[in-house]
């Protein structure tokens, strides 16, 4: 019991809320949203200083599944949202939840731009490889060999590689996930959200309706064999034989974060004269 | 991972056990919301049975009720030893797949307490540690009596010309 007048800190369950996960039984996303509730309940957070963002997709549905703050935006526009949010709320931690289509295709982008600014954020990006939430189809960080019933022999475009991109557009702590360890990607956000800036986790997340062959992920990850670096040429080196399961935090920047000037607080009605036609 | 007390020992079997019912209460959750009901009824009852071993260990300690449970990340595998993957699952998936996780989850449970049994741990901790691998060996041998009597998967059983699509 309490002392009067102390409040327990929430534990993960108080961040979890009471609406059920439409996800296919399997994926990976289940794994991610116990892994960021798990962050926050270890960072001592409360579900009320907490805001989390999200675009369109199967990944993209975790607002609604936290009792946090949430906004459950535009297909590739959350981070756009979460810069706003976060300029005009600094006090509030920001999450960001997107996948590989949303953020690297649609959003891609507002992802270049998010790095380039290293404003406070923390964005978690689930990759599966694929376009789950409409059936299949390949995404930006899909294999050129792919060959699925909407891409007979593969689309043959080379891949994105997302945390080349993050490094070279400045972002300030990048990391590599997988899902198929809740509590080792739940240290890793916990550490994301720690760090000043915009940081970059990007969760290996199996899609096993339209990817099974992903269910063999937890045989091919393996920690990063080497310490994380805030040498920027030094990260850039490593990813150069990274062969796309090394997990853990590649880079950790010093830069500072890009915070707006604050400005006084605008009375709504004047607000509301700037969208008078 | 070194275990130095019997309460220690007894509050990771109990934190393992309360993990396992969390999952299985989370799969026939999931199973429910894609109408698969045979197999949500059996991770219910499957979560049901953990949460009475769970319940075992409060009344055999005299805890009123949750111990402080070791550290979230004190496991030596990425979840507890008897806590199923999320991974493990799909929405086809029948009884016979349901059980032959349950009894993969045994088998690791039983390890996980032979292992400590074999370990140098302070002799009560080893003591209560083998009667818990005789539990779970026990478990073990009711999950594959348990799998006689449920029919076996046929190839092709996760196969669908249509599989779902998710609305936003």
């Amino acid at each position: 019991m309490n002392a009067p007048g102390v409040v327990a800190a929430p534990a993960a369950k108080d961040f979890k809320s009471a609406t059920k996960p439409v996800w296919c039984p399997g994926c990976g996303d289940y794994s991610v949203l116990a892994a960021i509730t798990k962050a926050l309940a270890t960072l001592g957070l409360r579900p009320e200083n907490v805001a989390v963002v999200s675009g369109i997709g199967c990944s993209s549905r975790i607002p609604a599944y936290t009792t946090c703050y949430g906004f459950h935006g535009v297909h590739g526009r959350a981070l756009p949202a979460a810069t706003g949010l976060k300029a005009a709320r600094p006090d509030l931690t920001v999450l960001v939840a997107s996948g590989d289509g949303d953020g690297y295709s649609i959003g891609g982008n507002h992802f270049l731009h998010a790095c380039r600014r290293n404003i406070d954020l923390t964005y978690i990006v689930m990759d599966n490889h694929v376009y789950g939430m409409t059936k299949g189809q390949p995404s930006p960080t899909t294999e050129p060999d792919w060959s699925s019933k909407l891409a007979p022999g593969g689309t043959g475009l080379r891949e994105f590689h997302p945390l080349v991109i993050a490094l070279a557009s400045g972002a300030n702590f990048i990391a590599r996930a997988f899902s198929g360890d809740p509590n080792g990607c739940a240290a890793l956000i916990a550490q994301a959200v720690r760090h000043p800036g915009f940081s970059f986790v990007e969760v290996l997340s199996p899609c096993v309706t339209f990817r099974p062959e992903q269910r063999e992920w937890k045989t091919r990850v393996h920690s990063a064999p080497v310490e994380p670096t805030d040498d920027p040429g030094r990260a850039a080196r490593r990813l150069m034989t990274d062969d796309g399961f090394n997990v853990g935090v590649l880079y950790q920047g010093s830069r500072a974060p890009y915070r707006p000037a604050s400005r006084s607080a605008q009375r709504v009605e004047d607000l509301e004269c700037q969208f008078r036609l | 991972m070194p275990v130095p007390t019997l309460e220690d020992f007894m509050a990771r079997a109990y934190a393992m056990e309360l993990e396992a019912t969390e999952r299985y209460a989370q799969f026939a959750e999931q199973l429910d919301t894609h109408n698969n009901r045979e197999v949500a009824q059996m991770f219910r009852k499957l979560a049901a049975v953990e949460a009475l071993h769970a319940k075992r260990i409060l009344e055999e300690m005299h805890w009123p009720s949750m111990p402080a449970l070791p550290p979230a990340y004190a496991w030596e595998s990425a979840e507890g030893p008897e806590t199923a993957p999320f991974d493990a699952m799909h929405y086809l998936m029948q009884p016979f797949h349901a059980l032959e996780i349950a009894l993969r989850c045994e088998l690791q449970a039983q390890k996980y307490f032979e292992d400590i049994a074999a370990s140098k741990a302070p002799k009560n901790v080893r003591e209560a540690a083998l009667e818990m691998a005789d539990e779970e060996r026990e478990h073990v041998r009711l999950i594959r009596d348990w799998l006689k009597r449920v029919p076996q998967a046929k190839p092709g059983w996760d196969e669908d010309p249509d599989p779902p699509s998710t609305t936003e």
